[in-house]
């Protein structure tokens, strides 16, 4: 794909390195289940961010608060320096956050095409009128907009499956779908939630190739749930592990490999 | 295809597939502490609220409108509470024949998943049967004994015919596929028993007639022994139905079967044999009901139109809760006939038809899971 | 081998973006136009016309209507009839207070009314789904039923309750009301409904339809989009209830002169509806044309082939055994074919494009 075509999105507010979002003493309870405990954390511009830990630890929650899906009770979630309250999803989708999950959430029934065009809705103005007829200016908007799916189709390497169906697709062509139609939102901050479950290496290695590529062609900030610890290790800038909603480290991927409580956390340890 | 994914939105929480990320309580996030946040002094408030506004609007109201709707019901009521016993016993009646319907419902909702649309006409169908088979000359019980045979052909007709075939197909084309039965009942009733209203045969099966008038509130309320041997004969086959479920081999597979199909199918429960067994038992739901409702009114396909009725009771009691049910027969049973009695005649009368719907509406925006329904937390 | 589309070659994005790609498709929608505007006329005597192909476009528009609603976006509604309704009524009044201005233009302002109602009842989608949705939707269905009985203003106060439809002129010839030759009534019915459901195609397949469809595949998906959902609910419903209030408005125009319209609009139309959507194919126009046919179609041909056949019918007997058939063909196509004729359809294409070979 061409570069000019992602990073032209939203001129960039902060610089790499700088914080894009700050997570403070998050907490989230769903009745007297705590999911998430006085978590802190943050993003930097430009980085790939690795959210790991045993399953049951709060990641997806957390992406869930992040993306505006969960509200905490406690703590303070802050985006470009702005704090934000009770973001609605499609505010933070406004914002520039992307999002991927991790049972694959595509919208079965439609095709490839329109599935990566949905998201586009954001960039796209609509003019009802102009819609009725299908002519005019609306023409215009899907032809131009088509054009910068076309290139996430071509980036992606799925232009064969461009008209299909994609409730039929195999599961690993589905995730690089719903990897395209995040990348058409050109977010700034994008969250993948296990990107890489259930595939074989060669999908694997195709998904790290566009996720790094995305990072150092587009300057997309990424944050990533993923379990398979060498992906994390290769792809990522720093790591923060959660384990029962807590944060029990957070640093480069040397720095958590060495540290104590992670190595309990995933091998366990003899009481 | 588009429809492929449609789900029925009931109560059942779908667990996703892989990790058992985060395992919660089925209670979604409340919102960020503040005065405000207790939903009881919330509620609290804007009640007070709102009485506090009609009351200042009845001082000021020149029409007397907010007087009339606001004010004179209640005073009626004080007033005269033979009146209001003698509604809320009618009610109260009423409720009792949706509460039945909506069991019938609930019964096959939970075994296998089906909305059933035809519980309405089942209901007017075996009443008919029963009354058409007596017209022919087969003695009252007799009459009974064959139409519930009839019942269990036209369970085990449906079982291999419509649901057998269309097992795993979404939600809503089982759904399409009851409507299916529902027209075929009823073409196939009026073609056999013609289309003419017929009375029930209440006294040649021994049910009770005439009323009790008891003076009780300073007046008179009249109960309708048939509405009172319908109530106990309700109340009976609902304690039968849970004894069913909770004591009996067959009640435990069905309670298997209704936390979830594929579990049961690998510990060995037959499908197609519990589909038949809960189709028959809504079967009987549906003929004792038709034989009360029957006795109050005229057995004809008009019930059709009454059955519908017991959706608004499924919303209140939610798909899959027999109390549900039976609660939520109740309230709407009782809710209609008083805003039909109290506040009817303010806007013309006739509003039976259709408060039903409004009373379960309102309820919906309140507790979108139903009264007994489990707070729906969305997960992805 | 007729139909393929080797050798067809896009080379611009709208092309490939057209609604018909494939040459063949345009040369059947055209010789389809040209039956309905030329061939049925001329051919068609009066009771074909005014019995089955008027009947044949109404329930047409209301079915696109409702697959708008309930196929695209996912919303069940069991309403249809109270929002046709909604547009009879407001097309009468209309056209009692302004006799003057166009009819046509009367029929598509009430469809306007229609489309207000729809959304006021839509307002309870945001929190409720499914079933639970479609038994809000009978509250609309009960409700207005009720209220096209008992406000005596809606039918200007005739003492039968019923509407009769005044005589109308358009360009001089009558469109409504007695003297009206069944020919006018049909090329009008066939101009809206060609008109309109040129719009709907249009509609669904751009960005607006995308977010319908996506609010009915995955809605927490969609919203994380950026798509609103109570406004492309809303909008599902305003557009949805418009085509059913236009079609209501000639149902009672074009098709039934004079009506008891409450007893017209009744919860047993709704489902008819419903039934057609479905079994035409959810989130298919074509589907809702092919839908149509089959149930409008199907009752006034058994009323009047099985005699033909032989076999012996009395009038009341004869609703009997329509409605048993019908019951039991709905039960069979499900089982056939549950994505409904529109899918028949695309199989009988791709035979078509792989004929005389079977691959």
């Amino acid at each position: 794909m061409n570069a000019h075509t992602m990073a032209a999105a939203g001129a960039p507010v902060t610089q790499k390195g700088e914080v894009l979002l700050s997570v403070e003493n998050v907490s989230l309870r769903f009745g007297g289940v705590k999911a998430i405990t006085d978590v802190s954390f943050d993003i930097r511009k430009g980085e790939v961010r690795a959210i790991i830990g045993p399953n049951g630890a709060g990641k997806t929650s957390m992406l869930n608060c992040i993306n505006g899906f969960y509200h905490p009770q406690e703590g303070r979630i802050t985006y470009k320096g702005v704090r934000r309250s009770k973001v609605r999803p499609h505010q933070a989708a406004a914002a520039g956050i992307a999002r991927t999950f991790q049972n694959v959430a595509l919208f079965k029934g439609m095709s490839t095409l329109d599935n990566i065009m949905t998201g586009r809705t954001l960039k796209m103005r609509g003019n009802l009128f102009w819609q009725l007829f299908r002519q005019g200016p609306a023409m215009d908007e899907e032809i131009a907009h088509r054009k910068v799916v076309e290139d996430i189709i071509d980036f992606l390497q799925i232009e064969h499956i461009r008209k299909l169906p994609v409730g039929k697709l195999p599961y690993g062509l589905q995730k690089r779908v719903e990897l395209g139609r995040a990348l058409a939102m050109e977010p700034e901050l994008l969250l993948l939630d296990e990107p890489m479950a259930g595939m074989n290496l060669e999908e694997k290695e195709d998904m790290c190739r566009f996720i790094l590529d995305v990072n150092n062609q587009f300057g997309t900030t990424i944050a990533l749930i993923e379990h398979d610890m060498g992906v994390v290790m290769d792809l990522s800038d720093r790591v923060v592990v959660l384990e029962y909603g807590r944060k029990i480290a957070d640093g480069t991927p040397e720095e958590v490999k060495a540290n104590q409580k992670v190595i309990d956390a995933y091998l366990g340890v003899a009481h | 295809m588009p429809i492929s994914e449609w789900r029925t939105d009931d109560h059942r929480i779908q667990e996703p597939e892989c990790k058992g990320e985060e395992r919660m309580s089925d209670v979604a996030a409340q919102p960020a502490p503040s005065l405000l946040a207790n939903g009881w002094i919330r509620t609290g408030l804007i009640t007070a609220a709102v009485i506090a506004a009609i009351a200042i609007g009845a001082r000021i109201d020149p029409s007397g409108t907010i007087h009339k709707v606001f004010v004179d019901p209640f005073q009626q009521m004080v007033e005269a509470p033979d009146l209001l016993a003698q509604t809320v016993w009618e009610g109260l009646v009423s409720g009792v024949l949706y509460a039945l319907i909506a069991l019938g419902f609930v019964l096959i909702f939970k075994a296998s998943g089906v909305f059933n649309f035809a519980q309405g006409i089942m209901v007017v169908f075996a009443a008919l049967t029963l009354v058409g088979l007596h017209e022919k000359g087969v003695p009252a019980f007799l009459a009974v004994i064959l139409t519930l045979g009839v019942m269990f052909v036209l369970a085990a007709t449906i079982e291999r015919v419509v649901l057998r075939p269309l097992v795993n197909q979404p939600d809503i084309i089982l759904f399409m596929a009851t409507f299916g039965i529902t027209y075929f009942l009823i073409g196939f009733g009026e073609s056999v028993f013609g289309g003419n209203p017929k009375q029930m045969i209440t006294s040649e099966l021994y049910l009770p007639k005439g009323a009790i008038d008891a003076k009780i509130l300073g007046g008179l309320v009249s109960f309708q022994k048939i509405d009172i041997a319908a109530a106990v004969i309700a109340s009976l086959m609902i304690a039968a139905l849970a004894v069913f479920f909770q004591y009996t081999r067959i009640g435990r597979a069905l309670r298997a079967v209704a936390d979830s199909h594929k579990a049961a199918l690998s510990v060995g429960i037959s499908l197609n044999q519990i589909w038949v067994i809960v189709w028959f038992t809504a079967g009987i739901v549906a003929l004792i009901t038709g034989i009360m409702w029957g006795a109050r009114s005229d057995v004809s396909f008009a019930l059709e139109i009454v059955a519908l009725k017991a959706l608004p009771v499924l919303i209140l009691g939610g798909f899959t809760s027999i109390p549900g049910a039976i609660v939520g027969g109740l309230i709407i049973g009782i809710g209609e006939k008083l805003g039909e009695f109290y506040w009817g005649p303010l806007i013309g009368g006739g509003i039976e038809s259709w408060l039903a719907y409004f009373i379960a509406l309102g309820f919906l925006l309140f507790r979108p899971q139903g009264l007994f329904g489990d707070k729906i937390i969305e997960r992805i | 081998m007729f139909y393929r589309e080797a050798g067809q070659f896009k080379s611009t994005y709208s092309a490939d973006m057209a609604v018909f790609p494939i040459r063949q498709d345009r040369i059947g929608i055209a010789v389809i136009l040209g039956i309905a505007f030329v061939a049925i006329p001329m051919l068609g005597d009066d009771f074909f016309i005014s019995s089955v192909m008027i009947p044949f476009l109404v329930f047409s528009l209301a079915a696109i209507g409702l697959n708008i609603l309930t196929g695209y976006t996912g919303l069940i509604s069991l309403g249809t009839a109270a929002f046709m309704g909604v547009g009879a009524y407001s097309c009468y009044k209309l056209t009692t207070i302004f006799p003057g201005v166009n009819i046509i233009v009367l029929i598509l302002v009430s469809g306007l009314f229609s489309a207000a109602v729809g959304v006021f009842f839509g307002l309870p989608s945001l929190r409720i789904k499914g079933f639970y949705l479609a038994v809000a939707t009978l509250a609309a269905q009960f409700f207005l039923q009720w209220a096209f009985v008992r406000v005596p203003w809606l039918f200007n106060y005739n003492a039968s309750g019923a509407i009769e439809v005044p005589q109308r002129l358009l360009f001089g010839l009558p469109v409504t009301g007695a003297t009206a030759s069944p020919e006018t009534r049909y090329f009008v019915c066939l101009g809206l409904v060609v008109i309109l459901t040129w719009f709907a195609s249009n509609l669904v397949h751009g960005k607006i339809g995308r977010s319908w469809m996506a609010v009915r595949d995955m809605d927490i998906a969609a919203e994380l989009m950026g798509i609103k959902l109570l406004n492309a609910k809303l909008l599902a419903f305003a557009v949805s209830s418009f085509y059913a209030g236009v079609a209501g408005a000639m149902m009672i125009f074009f098709w039934y002169g004079t009506a008891e319209a409450a007893d017209v609009f009744n919860i047993r139309l709704s489902f008819n509806i419903l039934f057609m959507v479905i079994i035409g194919g959810l989130g298919s126009l074509i589907g809702s044309f092919l839908g149509a046919a089959f149930l409008s179609i199907l009752p006034t041909a058994l009323k009047f082939g099985l005699p033909a056949l032989g076999v012996p019918l009395t009038g009341a007997t004869a609703e009997h055994v329509t409605f048993m058939l019908v019951g039991a063909l709905i039960i069979v196509f499900l089982i056939v074919e549950p994505h409904g004729l529109a899918r028949l359809w695309q199989i009988g294409k791709q035979k078509l494009r792989t004929w005389p070979f079977p691959y």
